[in-house]
Order: C-alpha cells, then sequence, then structure tokens
C-alpha cells in the first residue's frame, strides 16, 4: 500500500478514536456507573503502560531483582511519591539504570 | 488558591505542566525518528508520520511492522486496537469539554496524546470549577505536539548515530511513573494501579497489544467494585 494512504488512514482513525466520547458525551449524558468508572481510566491505563516496559526486555518477563531497569523504576516510584516532580523523577530513574551496572561491576556482582 | 481562569492563564498553566514530560517523550520522539529511517522510510515519510499519525507509541509499532513487511489491513488493525485507550481518554474528558464549538473539539482532539490528556485530566479533576479550562489542554497539547515534531526531525537528522544500549526508551514509563503515583490518593486507586500493573504483566504477551486494553478494563471494572463495596 501507498506510504501515504497509509498515514492518513492511521491518522485518522486515532483521529476518531479521540473524538469518539468528545463527540457522543456532548449530546447524551454518560450513565453514572460509567461516569465513576471513568475516574479510573489514567490510574489502569498509565499504569498498565508502565508495567512490561519495567518488568520485560524484549519478550522476556525480568526475574533478577537486582535487573538495572527494576531498581530504576523502583527509585523513580519512590521520587514521584516523595517529590511529586516529574523532571526529577526522570533525572534519578535514569541516572540509577545507566549507573547502576557500573555500580554492579564495581562491587563484583 | 487563586483560581486561574483567564485563557491565557489556563493556555500557560498547560505549557507548563507539560514541558517536565516533554523531556521524557523527546528521547522516545528522536528513536521513532531513527527507527523510521532503519525501516527503509525516507526523511519526509518519518516526519509526515509523526505530523499525520502523532501517536507515539503506534508509531513504534507500525515502524516495526513496516520493517516485517506487514500487510497493510493488519497494520491498520493493529494501530486502532493500540489507539483504543484513546476511547477511554475521549470518554473521560468529555465532562469538561461539553458545549465547545465543533472546530475546538477537533483542534482537542487532534492534540489528545497519553501526555497531554495525562497532565489536562489532573488539572481538570482538580479545577472543576473553574473557566476556560480547554485552554489548558491546547496548552499541553500544542507543547507536546511540538517537541514531538522537534525530537522526531533530530532523530531523523541523527539517523544511525545513538546506541540502543543508552536505553533512552525508558523515559516514557518514568514519565507516566511521575504522573500516576501522585495521583493514587486512595485505597480503591492504589488498589486499581496494583492490579493494572500485574494484569500489564500476565496479558503482555497477547498479540497486538491486546493486553493492554485488556488490564486496563479487568483493572477499571476491579476500582468500581471496590469503591462500591
Amino acid at each position: 500500500m501507498n506510504i501515504w494512504l497509509l498515514w492518513v488512514i492511521l491518522g485518522l482513525l486515532t483521529f476518531l478514536t479521540r473524538l469518539s466520547f468528545i463527540a457522543i458525551f456532548d449530546k447524551v449524558e454518560p450513565p453514572r456507573t460509567l461516569r465513576r468508572a471513568l475516574h479510573f481510566v489514567p490510574i489502569a491505563v498509565l499504569t498498565a503502560i508502565i508495567g512490561p516496559e519495567i518488568f520485560y526486555r524484549g519478550d522476556t518477563l525480568i526475574t533478577d531483582p537486582l535487573d538495572p531497569k527494576l531498581i530504576a523504576g523502583l527509585a523513580a516510584a519512590l521520587v514521584a511519591y516523595k517529590t511529586k516532580n516529574t523532571l526529577f523523577t526522570i533525572l534519578i530513574g535514569m541516572t540509577v539504570l545507566l549507573g547502576l551496572p557500573y555500580l554492579l561491576i564495581v562491587f563484583g556482582k | 488558591m487563586i483560581t486561574i481562569d483567564t485563557p491565557i492563564k489556563q493556555f500557560t498553566k498547560g505549557i507548563l505542566d507539560e514541558l517536565p514530560l516533554c523531556m521524557g517523550v523527546a528521547p522516545f520522539g528522536i528513536i521513532v525518528g531513527v527507527m523510521a529511517l532503519h525501516a527503509g522510510l525516507n526523511p519526509l515519510e518519518g516526519q509526515m508520520m509523526s505530523s499525520i499519525v502523532f501517536a507515539g507509541s503506534a508509531q513504534f509499532m507500525v515502524i516495526r511492522l513496516i520493517q516485517d513487511n506487514t500487510p497493510a489491513l493488519v497494520i491498520i488493525v493493529s494501530t486502532f486496537i493500540i489507539n483504543l485507550r484513546h476511547a477511554l481518554y475521549s470518554a473521560s474528558i468529555s465532562q469538561y469539554l461539553k458545549g465547545l464549538s465543533t472546530s475546538w473539539k477537533l483542534l482537542l482532539s487532534y492534540l489528545l496524546t497519553d501526555e497531554a490528556y495525562a497532565v489536562s485530566i489532573l488539572h481538570f479533576n482538580k479545577n472543576a470549577g473553574s473557566s476556560n479550562l480547554h485552554w489548558h489542554l491546547l496548552g499541553s497539547g500544542l507543547t507536546l505536539w511540538l517537541s514531538w515534531q522537534i525530537s522526531t526531525a533530530v532523530g531523523i537528522f541523527l539517523g544511525t548515530q545513538i546506541p540502543a544500549e543508552w536505553g533512552l526508551d525508558f523515559t516514557l514509563p518514568l514519565v507516566f511513573i511521575a504522573i500516576v503515583i501522585p495521583s493514587l490518593k486512595d485505597r480503591p486507586s492504589t488498589l486499581t494501579a496494583i492490579a493494572a500493573l500485574i494484569l500489564s504483566l500476565v496479558f503482555f504477551q497477547l498479540p497486538f497489544k491486546l493486553g493492554l486494553i485488556l488490564a486496563s478494563f479487568i483493572a477499571i471494572a476491579f476500582g468500581l467494585w471496590l469503591e462500591r463495596k
């Protein structure tokens, strides 16, 4: 398929998905249960994106508790909890991810 | 607390809220640019993908599928599924965008990415009564859009000079950790997040990233059930 045609189709598809309920719920009131369910959307979806990014390498579940990805994720979670600062969370997470392998070598793991 | 309610103030707040996230998104955009060239796309095709499709994780997947010569129909269906979460965002943010003109709704829908949604829904929930809230989403959305376009361009320009072992793509989960953790204010929220985490790992091997949607839906239902108890 022509790559430009593919871009347009994918773009429209993405756009219409994002527009969907903004358009629908402008006229129709969403049911009460649904409204309460929507409260959990950001928490559930964003966490489900985080999970595999931290706990998988390729198609393999990480089982080594000292794996830099796990430790970096944990460190970032603690920083986010304590400081609520996005920038700080990213910096500490990346520092641990990139620095830990060297530390482990130094301490002879 | 002071109520921020003029369009320009909301807009500025949206930009400022989004800026730290751009730090995390930029490496991701650079990688998309690099990968696009790897997959055999030309620079213009790579750049226009970021402006026309404008969906980070979907773009990642599409590039990989193109590299593997996947049929277009499979690419289209996969993109639809991976983007389904945006329908949830759309539903969740709709209550704050009621009564806006059609052009506003079209523009904000185009800009409704994970990262813009994440900061604006927090702001909306916290300032539910304020006026001109949609300007906040415009600010966060445009800021993310601009940083996505620029970082894709940087990736295309740098080409293959960025080694994979730098692990730059790790900034994306870090961004979401920074957003989610502070929003876990009560027991149902925290348990919903834990459920989503575990389920996302269990379902990860499902094709077309269906696991993301499945894990989200079950976790949301779980949260509802906890709240009702």
